[in-house]
């Protein structure tokens, strides 16, 4: 293992620029969520990235939390897919900037 | 020498599959190039001697996100290509300028700190055995919350979902003292 | 016999030894890849005309037996058939995809026989969540379903795609849920230390596989079921029905792609019925002990294909199952039942092995839960049917 761990939190740096770089500015409710996955991803590399490489990894500390974290993660995408599919079916779009009622 | 080769690979990869799915037009292409990068990020876990998180990744994210994903694109009609509009909000080079700014934050606090370049201890092992004492004894308390927490939100997800049917006009029923149907039915419309 | 039973492990370290050393675990992986290609691929050569000849029998006719000696030259006609197919892509198809669906299906597939113990010190890796990897590579091929179905642009296709998908998650909860009893007796993860925790004869003479148990029993029966859903098999072949969907999401794939998917089944089919040997009918184990001059892999060989062969019977006796009865089926019947079978497996491991009342109180509590759900299933009345007139 010779990468030093800047490799690994430059990948995880620019996977969360990624997503959200897709989830601010794409107009489909679908791909923020798409994008909110990965940003949690690259959190999750960042948690796994720090465990192999701290002192004490034995303790499993990173691997127990990225393992809650895909729990976690995978209600809120199905909890929030939940939530776009009705409001497709109230307004019949998906769009993120037609859901404007609240606008003052 | 070849570990390192793989990381590079497997890390272009992801990255091109996470881009892809951030910009291409059709939403169905976009959840394909999603789930690819997930299972790139499984298989930097396992590079990573995390085994149980890497499975666990691809069962997960792959095995089962993905294809909500997909449910849901296919349910609201995401894919139906709209000529004239753009799949982009009008305000996008400002969300991308604040990632590129986001990035470059990042990227300088990581290179600029000395401690973060250091070169990876002995091999770490994360043996099945010892994470399921941990979740056992440990950490029971998040484990059984995380239980609550995923049934709360299937049955959330159901109901939100679910077909209204009272809205539906019923046709005339015989025989006509029969209550109609009012049970709640799912329908995959 | 020890040199018969190794005798494959042996030849793959000679083989590798010829190889200069800094390339020999590479040689090795590819000795061991392809030793298993050609295995698996001779297998579901071999099974094609096998289980067509056997629904034939069972339907009181022959099989095919014009290609060679009682039709043993028929797969080989019909993989010269689909190579020399022309390979037709609808217009309004999504190239990229279409292309990529047959491969997203078989790759996994391939993948997933690299944990299964084929006999003593025979499996390919020794992962230590091989289980894991295993359930992980299976639900990694339900998105090429899906590719297919969607990729082809035809109403046809996208319903047999969605239905595919709905079955093979549905039926992956019984079939994890199924093998977790076994992993709680073995006490790990790693697929050849529960074939090895099987090991050893109680009361002299009956061998301490997992399916000689109340629990190991309806384990057996929930996964065995769950993995004929899992591989479209009968009788839940309803995506691929031919009658219903014309080809499910295969519609419009011919020629080789065709075969790929065709391959990609039977292969997850072999994939899943080796699990269910090792994690349920003792893996590699001999049954007893004056039978150990047989060696490992083909005690695996046996019972492998005593499993292909009820698959086979089952396909040729049962009818197909509707949508919804499918879904109910694993929703409501399969699921509790994995659930009780889990908790029985954990009152058995508690009492110790010298009390033989844990027999009883299992098969008791097992066997009152199955007969009530199974009742609340057949013995259901019809409600009086309602008729929507026209207004």
């Amino acid at each position: 293992m010779n990468t030093p761990l800047s490799h690994y939190l430059i990948l995880s740096a620019l996977l969360f620029s990624i997503g959200f770089a897709g989830a601010v500015s794409r107009r489909s409710a679908i791909l923020v969520l798409i994008g909110i996955e990965l940003m949690l991803n690259a959190a999750n590399l960042n948690f796994i990235a720090f465990w192999r490489y701290g002192p004490h990894a034995e303790a499993l500390t990173g691997v127990m939390f990225v393992l809650f974290s895909i729990a976690i993660a995978a209600a809120e995408a199905a909890v929030g897919l939940a939530l776009v599919i009705a409001i497709y079916r109230q307004r019949k779009t998906a769009q993120v900037d037609c859901l404007d009622t609240l606008k003052g | 020498m070849p570990n390192d080769i793989a990381f590079y690979l497997i890390a272009a990869f992801t990255v091109a599959f996470a881009a892809a799915a951030m910009t291409l037009r059709r939403l169905v292409h976009c959840a394909l190039c999603a789930a690819a990068a997930f299972a790139g990020l499984a298989m930097i876990y396992l590079q990573l001697d995390a085994e149980f998180v890497g499975f666990a990744q691809l069962l997960v994210y792959v095995g089962a996100i993905a294809i909500l994903i997909v449910f849901a694109v296919l349910l609201t009609r995401g894919d139906e290509v709209r000529p004239g509009r753009s799949q982009s909000s009008p305000s996008w080079m400002a969300g991308v300028a604040v990632a590129v700014l986001v990035l470059a934050g990042m990227a300088i606090a990581i290179l600029r700190s000395p401690s973060l370049q250091r070169l990876a201890p002995s091999a770490a092992v994360a043996p099945v055995k010892k994470i399921g004492e941990e979740l056992m004894t440990r950490y029971v308390l998040p484990l059984e919350m995380a239980g609550v927490l995923l049934t709360g939100a299937l049955l959330g997800a159901v109901v939100i979902a679910m077909h209204e049917e009272s809205e539906v006009k019923r046709p005339a029923r015989w025989p006509a003292s029969k209550p109609a149907e009012s049970g709640e039915t799912m329908s995959l419309r | 016999m020890n040199a018969l039973d190794q005798i494959f492990v042996l030849a793959e370290h000679w083989l590798a030894g010829l190889a200069p050393a800094p390339v020999r675990p590479l040689v090795s992986m590819l000795l061991i890849i392809a030793g298993l290609m050609a295995v698996f691929g001779t297998c579901f050569a071999l099974t094609t005309i096998l289980e067509r000849k056997t629904l034939g029998r069972m339907q009181n006719r022959f099989g095919p037996n014009r290609v060679g000696p009682f039709g043993l030259f028929q797969p080989v006609a019909d993989g010269i058939k689909m190579l020399i197919k022309e390979d037709i892509v609808p217009f309004s198809a999504d190239k990229a995809v279409h292309f990529l669906a047959p491969l997203a299906l078989t790759v996994p597939v391939w993948l997933a026989f690299a944990v299964l113990p084929f006999g003593r010190n025979m499996s390919a890796i020794e992962l230590d969540a091989g289980i894991l990897f295993f359930f992980a590579i299976g639900s990694a091929s339900e998105l090429a379903v899906f590719m297919a179905g969607w990729s082809s642009q035809n109403k046809y296709s996208l319903v047999g795609a969605m239905r595919a998908i709905a079955q093979m998650i549905s039926y992956e909860v019984p079939l994890v849920l199924a093998s977790i009893p076994v992993l709680m007796a073995a006490g790990s993860l790693s697929l050849p230390d529960i074939a090895q925790a099987q090991s050893g004869f109680a009361l002299g003479w009956v061998p301490r596989w997992n399916v000689f148990t109340p629990w190991g029993l309806a384990g057996f029966a929930v996964f065995f079921i769950a993995a004929a859903a899992e591989s479209n098999r009968c009788p839940f072949d309803l995506p691929e029905g031919e009658s219903e969907l014309i080809a499910g999401f295969l519609t419009e794939y011919s020629g080789f792609k065709y075969a790929l998917f065709f391959l990609g089944e039977y292969l997850g089919l072999f994939a899943v019925t080796g699990l269910a040997v090792t994690l349920f009918l003792g893996g590699w184990q001999a049954p007893a002990q004056w039978l150990e001059w047989l060696p490992s892999w083909g005690w695996f060989a046996a019972k492998f294909s005593a499993l292909i062969f009820l698959f086979i019977w089952i396909r040729a006796t049962l009818p197909r199952l509707r949508m919804d009865q499918l879904l109910n089926f694993a929703w409501k019947f399969l699921v509790p039942l994995a659930l009780i079978n889990l908790f029985v497996a954990a009152v058995w491991l508690k009492f110790p092995a010298a009390m033989p009342i844990r027999w009883l109180l299992c098969a008791g509590l097992l066997v009152v839960p199955y007969v009530w759900l199974g009742r609340r299933w057949n013995g259901v009345t019809p409600k009086q049917r309602q008729y929507d007139y026209a207004e």
